[in-house]
C-alpha cells in the first residue's frame, strides 16, 4: 500500500552524505525527495513544483538556510522550512524560528522527532487542501427553488438558461442554473412539482449529461451533483401517473428521508438557534435566545409546516421581541400557540384552522401559503373551496 | 552473532517470502563503517560492501549485525535498505531488552528481528511504509512501535513482494 497524497520535499544541504541519508529515510516512509546542495540550486528548482515542506541546513557556503528561507518566503510565503543544523546553539534556533522555521533541528536527529514532525506538516497539509476543496464546492452551489411559483415557461430558462432572441424578452443569452453549478452542486426543491415536459428534459440531461439552452443548438456538457428535495410521495405520484417512474429511480441513487419536524422533536432547539442567527444577520438584531417557556410551546407544538413553519414562527418573534430573548408572547403566535386543546377537535377542524392561519400569516399570497403547507398550489385552492375560506382583515406585515 | 539466531532468521524468512533463503559465512563488519565519535556503525557503508558480496544467485540480501546502526542524520536505525535494491541490514542491538535497562527476553527479540528484517526486505522490494498498523512495513522508530504493528506483510504489500519473488525462482 501507499500513502494517501504524494508529498513533495526539498532538502538542501551541502553534504553528499546528509543528503543521500535523508533522502533514502524520507523516501522510504512515501515522499518525494529531491536534494541540492546550495542554497542557489534551491531556488532554481523551487519553481520547478508546488513543494510542500523544505528540510535545510544551516551552515552552508555561500547562502545559508536563513537567507535562503527569507528568500524562498519572498515568492512562496506559505512555505513551511525546518531548519537542521549540526551547531546547536539557542541564539541560531531562536533566529530561525523567529524568521519563520516551522521546526528546527540539531544534527543527528532522533528518528521519531522528524517523523512527527513531519507527519504534522502532512495532516496540516491535507487539511489545508480537504478546505480549500470544500470552500472551492460550496461557492459552486446553485438552488432552485419556487418550482411550484414558476410557470413551465420561466422554470426551464431557469434550469438550462436560453439563446438571445429565444422568446419575447430574451434579450440577452442567459446561462442557466445547470450551467452555473458545473462542477458544483444543484439542488432542485420540490421536485415532485414540475411539469411532465419538464420532467423528461430533465430526464434527458440526467442520462445524456449534457442540455442545450432555450432557442440553442449548442450542447453544453454537465458534470454537475443534483440533489432534488420533495414533500410529496413520489411512488404515490407515479402510480398516478404525475410522476415520470425513470426519472424518479434516475434521481434515486442516494435517499434521504428526513421525518416530521414532530417525530424529531429533540431538532427543534437546534434549529430555533440557526433561525435565530440567521435572522440576526438578515435584521441586524441580536436576539440570545428563547426562554424556557418559549421552548415549551415551540417543542409542544406539532408542526404540521414542519421545519419552514417553525422558521416563520420565528422569524415573526424575532421582529417582535422587545428585548434580546424571544419569551413566550413572542412566540404565542396562533401558529406556534396550538396546544394540547386542539386534539380533541376534528382532523377536518384543525386542516382548516391551520390552513385559514398560514394564509392569513401570509397575506393570502397563495404560493407562499402553498409552500409552508407543503402542498401545491391546485390543492390549496381546493382546500380554501372545501372549507369555504375567506379572506379576512389582515394586519400589515410587520417587517 | 548466535548462529542459532541466524538459523532460525533464516527459516522464518523463507516460510513468510515463499522464497529460498541460505546463511552466508558470517564475515565481520566493514572498519570504515564506524564512528568512534558516536560507537556506532553507519548501515549506508556497511550496505556497500555486503553489495560486492552478493552470490550470483541471489535476489535479495540481508545482513544482520549485533552493532549499533546510524546514519548521518539520524541518531539510530534499527536498519537499512536500498529501496527496490538488492542489500538490507538490520541490528539487534536495540531490539534486545538489554539496551533499555530491562532483562534479557529472547522471544522478544526474535519476534523483533522477524518484523525489522521483513522490514527492511521489504523496501528491497520497493514497499514504503505502509498506513496499516497491522502491517509489518508501518513506520517504527521505537521498539515500542516494532512491538506493536503487525508480524507479517499486510495483503497489498504482501501481493507486491510475492509477485517479485515468484519472479526470482525462475
Amino acid at each position: 500500500m501507499t500513502m494517501e497524497k504524494s508529498v513533495d520535499i526539498m532538502v538542501v544541504d551541502d553534504e553528499e552524505i546528509v543528503r543521500d541519508s535523508l533522502s533514502r529515510w524520507l523516501e522510504e516512509d512515501g515522499y518525494n525527495v529531491e536534494a541540492v546542495d546550495s542554497g542557489k540550486k534551491a531556488l532554481e528548482r523551487l519553481p520547478a513544483k508546488s513543494w510542500d515542506l523544505m528540510l535545510v541546513d544551516l551552515k552552508m557556503p555561500g547562502m545559508d538556510g536563513i537567507q535562503l528561507m527569507e528568500e524562498v518566503r519572498k515568492t512562496n510565503p506559505d512555505m513551511l522550512v525546518i531548519i537542521m543544523t549540526a551547531y546547536a546553539t539557542v541564539d541560531t534556533a531562536v533566529k530561525a524560528m523567529k524568521k519563520g522555521a516551522y521546526d528546527y533541528f540539531v544534527k543527528p536527529f532522533n528518528p521519531d522527532d522528524i517523523s512527527l514532525t513531519i507527519r504534522k506538516i502532512v495532516d496540516h497539509h491535507k487539511l489545508v487542501q480537504e478546505n480549500l476543496f470544500l470552500r472551492k464546492e460550496l461557492k459552486k452551489q446553485y438552488k432552485l427553488r419556487d418550482m411550484i411559483s414558476k410557470n413551465e415557461k420561466m422554470l426551464e430558462s431557469e434550469l438550462f438558461g436560453h439563446e438571445k432572441g429565444a422568446f419575447t424578452g430574451a434579450n440577452a443569452i442567459k446561462r442557466g442554473k445547470l450551467e452555473l453549478a458545473q462542477d458544483g452542486t444543484l439542488f432542485l426543491d420540490e421536485i415532485g412539482d414540475i411539469s411532465l415536459k419538464l420532467q423528461m428534459d430533465l430526464l434527458r440531461v440526467l442520462e445524456q449529461k449534457e442540455f442545450r439552452r432555450v432557442g440553442g443548438s449548442d450542447l453544453i456538457a454537465i458534470s454537475s451533483r443534483i440533489i432534488a428535495a420533495t414533500n410529496r410521495d413520489l411512488k404515490g405520484a407515479i402510480e398516478e401517473g404525475s410522476f415520470r417512474a425513470d426519472l424518479y429511480y434516475r434521481l434515486n441513487v442516494i435517499s434521504i428521508h428526513i421525518p416530521p419536524l414532530r417525530e424529531r422533536r429533540e431538532d427543534i432547539p437546534l434549529l430555533v438557534d440557526h433561525f435565530i442567527a440567521k435572522f440576526n444577520i438578515e435584521m441586524g438584531k441580536q436576539i440570545r435566545g428563547v426562554t424556557e417557556e418559549a421552548m415549551r410551546i415551540l417543542m409542544d407544538n406539532d408542526w404540521p409546516g414542519n421545519a419552514r413553519e417553525l422558521r416563520n414562527v420565528i422569524e415573526r418573534a424575532v421582529v417582535v421581541a422587545k428585548g434580546n430573548i424571544i419569551t413566550e408572547s413572542d412566540v404565542s403566535h396562533p401558529s406556534a400557540a396550538r396546544s394540547a386543546n386542539h386534539r380533541a377537535k376534528s382532523l377536518d377542524e384543525i386542516e382548516k384552522e391551520h390552513i385559514r392561519l398560514v394564509l392569513n400569516e401570509n397575506h393570502w399570497n397563495i404560493v407562499r401559503s402553498a409552500q409552508t403547507l407543503g402542498i401545491d398550489r391546485v390543492t390549496l385552492y381546493n382546500k380554501i373551496r372545501k372549507y369555504d375560506l375567506k379572506k379576512e382583515d389582515v394586519p400589515p406585515k410587520q417587517c | 552473532m548466535d548462529p542459532g539466531i541466524l538459523q532460525w532468521l533464516r527459516k522464518e524468512m523463507a516460510d513468510c517470502l515463499f522464497a529460498t533463503v541460505r546463511a552466508m559465512p558470517q564475515v565481520p563488519v566493514p572498519p570504515e563503517s564506524y564512528d568512534a565519535g558516536r560507537n556506532q556503525y553507519y548501515s549506508t557503508k556497511i550496505l556497500k560492501e555486503m553489495l560486492k558480496e552478493v552470490p550470483e544467485d541471489a535476489f535479495k540480501i540481508l545482513g544482520v549485525t549485533d552493532k549499533d546502526l546510524c546514519i548521518p542524520i539520524l541518531t539510530y536505525v534499527f536498519g537499512e535498505a536500498q529501496l527496490g535494491g538488492t542489500a538490507a541490514v538490520v541490528s539487534l542491538a536495540r531490539l534486545r531488552q538489554e539496551h533499555y535497562g530491562a532483562a534479557p527476553d529472547r522471544p522478544l527479540l526474535l519476534s523483533r528481528l522477524r518484523k525489522e528484517s521483513l522490514h527492511e526486505l521489504g523496501h528491497t522490494f520497493g514497499l514504503i511504509h505502509c498506513p496499516s498498523r497491522d502491517c509489518v512495513m508501518y513506520l517504527s522508530n521505537t521498539v515500542a512501535e516494532v512491538d506493536g504493528k503487525g508480524r507479517t506483510f499486510c495483503r497489498a504489500c504482501m501481493t507486491v513482494v510475492t509477485s517479485q519473488t515468484g519472479a526470482g525462482r525462475e
